[in-house]
């Protein structure tokens, strides 16, 4: 008993000790995950001797954390993936606009909230991935057609569940409309020959194993995979270059509204925007540079140029919570 | 009035006696358990008062497209869960409890190491080994190329899946009673003419249904509240519609509604199983003894080795060679790291574990001596926190706390203090949530374990003067010891292997191996997670080991 009860007195000191007040020049909660963002705030700190603290999470638990700390929040930039959880930040009140030459140089303006409230770091490119030794290019060409009878059992997907997914139905809703949307997943649907994969990784890996001939995935999972085996019968097709261009989407920041270090918040984020640190940001993750003056990593290269789909990426927030209930009735799992 | 006070002095209950119950129902208890029940409540009313604002939209498309869904796909899992963890648990731990065979030394703790694998880890790993991709159908289609795929992501592979994680609570729990169990009874039914199996059937397990209960019940609650297994076999449940709701439609509200739904299934789940032995009594039949086990002969004791050593390789040995292979593969160069986030990792299952059992002590301690229905539901909801997903938890935990840091602070500063918030954001606050996301589990084991006191040992004691913390002190917990030992097992482990609240609520410079293994997995590198993974293996070991030699005493 006593063993217990000095257990316990010595368990609540611990507990009761607050790890809240730490020096820091600028805090971020990022959902950008941390291998990624840890060297850059690495060379942020040598190069200007400003100290960047941060934690790591789910983008919507990391939002409720912003807000339900209100004004005492200690977050001063908020960098998350997906335009769609950038858009909701913005709507959600907890980013404030900036305004920023700077920003407004090196990010173009379709990557950026309408409002200021947030800019994208890095683009992404959602695009389709083949089989060399089942599909010819000349038989792709867009998004909407792999829903033709020809890919019928030869389509593989991952979840409607990751965002990315959402961003891209979400983005042909705000082209096309919702009816015309909701025939075009429901033929994607009718031509898959497995059920949705929970990664881009396992859907890249079937198709290299020949479970499917195609599959949408981010070109990074591609260059990653690749990487680790460069035998993979796989190659990049970029689709919809006569029509809207390839899906692309960002990971980005905003700095919040109670921001205690907001001067030092922006400075951080224009220097991410940087030529700097933008090739580093991209190519830690095989990404594309938001900033135009910046090439991406040499491998990213070598899969060539193609046509970005100009829409306003804050569209996919718009009609995100659309994407979701139509993949539903779709029966998009 | 004399008369009444003579035929007092010689009836049942003597006024000494009386007043040592009104002591123990002393405010002192009342205040404890009640402000216990009220903080783990708190969470779960947060959640619930979302359905007081209405999201007739989202809800109908919830329930036109997908609940139906949902509420099959989730019975499923239950249905195959159930009943298999039952079998496996029950199961081995008879055999290591109470029976005697080659191997048994070694299965005896050997078993319970699968608990140190979290159940995403479990997926990520088996769906390596058994996927389209994986060696085992690579090797098939290579022998026979005409062999087509086979997939294993659906109900039946998920249940096993969560299963082979899930099982060591019915085990621990199973074996812990069986090896309590006065073997008097047993011998005297053996005495009788029954067979073994006959006496296992008869006697033995439903002297050990109350703790076989309890394990089931926290299989149950799991079930409902994984997200990580689930969401890697891309199986739709409950959990996972919630966090669609919540990442994907922006909706906290329907993500909220979704969980009170989820909620009251588990506390009508939990009503049914209380009511249905709420009649019967469990108590020990006897001392526990040092007689022997029941040596198996023949065929039988290797049918009993064979099945431990394939659970033991199917649940640890398999999963951890895989583990350990894309963990060679792609070794990190800085693995000193991880020993600080192991450290982290033990340091915050131990503060954790030691709280929530305390806790949970206190609440079962006041339910056995005054189950009145006010505590009965008190407890019953102060527990229901563990069957909601952690994330949505963690939300109803950090809302309040929030709100008070907010109010504490605004009022200092209209006194003209200059205060800073202390309470969101502090390692206090994710602790509160560890030890409330994890009650049921510590509880359930030390509930369990006190119902088989027998009441007149209490009795005798208050005659004897002993009241409140002296009864707790020296007659219970001493006679609990192997109860509360298992119950701290499962929460430290539990602690160690949590990853919402984690993700939520740390502080800076807290990140635990959990952290690590979701930053690796939700970008769906499995090599990469494999080493801080093998790492939190390793460190829930430790306590496993020291513990289960301890209990085995």
């Amino acid at each position: 008993m006593k063993k217990l009860i000095t257990l316990a007195i010595t368990a609540i000191m611990v507990a009761a000790w607050s790890a809240s007040a730490f020096a820091a020049d600028v805090i971020v909660y990022s959902a950008r995950k941390e291998h990624l963002i840890k060297p850059l705030f690495e060379a942020y700190t040598a190069e200007t001797g400003v100290k960047v603290k941060y934690i790591t999470g789910k983008a919507g638990a990391l939002l409720e954390r912003i807000k339900a700390e209100g004004t005492n929040t200690s977050a001063d930039l908020f960098i998350t993936v997906d335009a769609g959880n950038l858009w909701h930040a913005a709507e959600e009140g907890i980013l404030t606009p900036i305004n920023s030459a700077i920003l407004e140089k090196n990010v173009p303006s379709h990557l950026r909230d309408p409002q200021n409230r947030w800019v994208g770091l890095s683009v992404r490119a959602r695009t389709i991935v083949y089989n060399k030794d089942k599909v010819s290019p000349e038989e792709l060409s867009t998004y909407e057609a792999l829903g033709e009878a020809k890919w019928n059992k030869r389509l593989l997907l991952r979840t409607s569940k990751k965002v990315y997914n959402q961003s891209l139905v979400a983005s042909i809703i705000a082209d096309k409309g919702e009816a015309e949307t909701e025939k075009i997943v429901k033929s994607w649907v009718a031509n898959l020959s497995v059920a949705p994969f929970s990664s881009d990784t396992k859907a890249l890996e079937a198709v290299a194993a020949g479970v499917g001939d195609v599959a949408i995935v981010n070109t990074y999972y591609f260059g990653r995979l690749l990487k680790k085996n460069p035998d993979l019968p796989l190659a990049i097709f970029w689709p919809n270059q006569k029509t809207s261009g390839v899906h692309t989407n960002v990971s980005g920041a905003g700095v919040t509204a109670n921001a205690k270090h907001k001067k030092e918040a922006v400075k951080l984020l224009e220097w991410l925007s940087s030529d700097k640190a933008q090739g580093k940001f991209a190519s830690l993750n095989m990404e594309y540079p938001v900033n135009p003056e910046v090439k991406p990593d040499p491998i990213v290269e070598t899969w060539g140029k193609f046509k970005g789909n100009p829409m306003n990426v804050s569209k996919y927030g718009e009609y995100q919570a659309e994407a979701i209930k139509l993949m539903d009735r779709a029966g998009y799992k | 009035m004399f008369l009444k006070n003579s035929r007092n002095s010689v009836g049942i209950r003597p006024p000494a006696f009386r007043r040592n119950i009104f002591r123990l129902k002393s405010p002192a208890w009342f205040a404890i358990a009640g402000a216990l029940a009220a903080a783990s409540a708190t969470p779960l009313l947060v959640i619930m008062s979302y359905l007081f604002s209405p999201q007739q939209e989202i809800w109908s498309h919830l329930t036109e497209n997908v609940l139906g869904g949902l509420i099959f796909n989730t019975a499923i899992l239950l249905a195959c869960i159930l009943p298999l963890t039952a079998i496996a648990g029950v199961g081995l731990g008879w055999l290591t409890g109470a029976c005697d065979f080659p191997g048994r030394k070694f299965f005896s703790w050997a078993l319970v190491l699968p608990f140190a694998i979290p159940p995403y880890v479990f997926a990520f790993v088996y769906l390596g080994i058994f996927d389209f991709t994986g060696p085992v159908q690579s090797l098939i289609r290579s022998i026979f190329p005409s062999a087509g795929f086979i997939d294993i992501r659906n109900g039946l592979g998920v249940s096993t899946i969560l299963s082979l994680a899930f099982y060591p609570y019915v085990y621990l729990m199973s074996r812990s009673a069986f090896m309590t169990q006065g073997r008097t009874a047993l011998e005297a039914a053996r005495t009788l003419g029954h067979s073994p199996a006959k006496a296992f059937f008869k006697v033995a397990l439903p002297m050990a249904r109350p703790f076989i209960a309890a394990g089931l019940v926290l299989v149950c609650m799991e079930t409902l509240a994984d997200f990580g297994a689930v969401s890697i076999f891309n199986y739709d449940t409950f959990t996972t519609a919630i966090y669609k709701a919540w990442f994907g439609m922006f909706s906290l509200a329907s993500a909220a509604q979704l969980s009170s739904v989820l909620g009251i299934i588990v506390l009508v789940a939990l009503v049914t199983e209380q009511k249905m032995r709420s009649r019967m009594r469990f108590t020990e039949a006897g001392r526990p003894n040092n007689t022997e086990r029941l040596k198996l002969s023949g065929p039988w004791k290797w049918v009993a080795f064979s099945s431990c050593a394939l659970m033991f390789f199917m649940a640890f040995a398999l999963p951890c060679f895989k583990l350990i292979m894309w963990g060679l593969e792609s070794i990190d160069s800085d693995l000193s790291r991880y020993l600080e986030y192991g450290l982290n990792t033990f340091l915050l299952g131990l503060v954790g574990a030691t709280l929530t059992i305390a806790a949970a002590l206190a609440l079962a301690f006041v339910k056995r001596n005054d189950a009145g229905p006010l505590m009965n539901w008190a407890t019953r909801l102060a527990t229901l926190g563990y069957a909601l997903p952690g994330t949505v938890l963690a939300v109803g935990i950090f809302i309040p706390a929030a709100w008070l840091d907010n109010t504490v602070v605004g009022g200092l500063k209209d006194l003209g203090f200059n205060a800073t918030p202390f309470i969101q954001g502090s390692l206090g606050l994710m602790i509160a949530a560890y030890c409330i996301r994890f009650l049921a589990a510590g509880f359930g084991s030390v509930d369990s374990a006190i119902q088989r006191i027998t009441p007149s040992i209490g009795e005798a004691a208050r005659t004897l003067g002993a009241t409140g913390t002296a009864l707790l002190g020296r007659i219970y917990i001493p006679m609990l010891r192997k109860g509360l030992l298992t119950g701290a097992i499962l929460v430290l482990v539990d602690i160690m292997k949590e990853m919402p609240i984690t993700l939520m609520m740390r502080p800076f410079g807290w990140d635990t191996l959990a952290v690590k293994i979701y930053e690796y997995t939700s970008e769906g590198e499995w090599e990469l997670a494999a080493t801080p993974a093998v790492a939190l293996i390793l460190v829930g070991l430790i306590p496993v080991l020291l513990l289960t030699k301890q209990m085995d005493k």
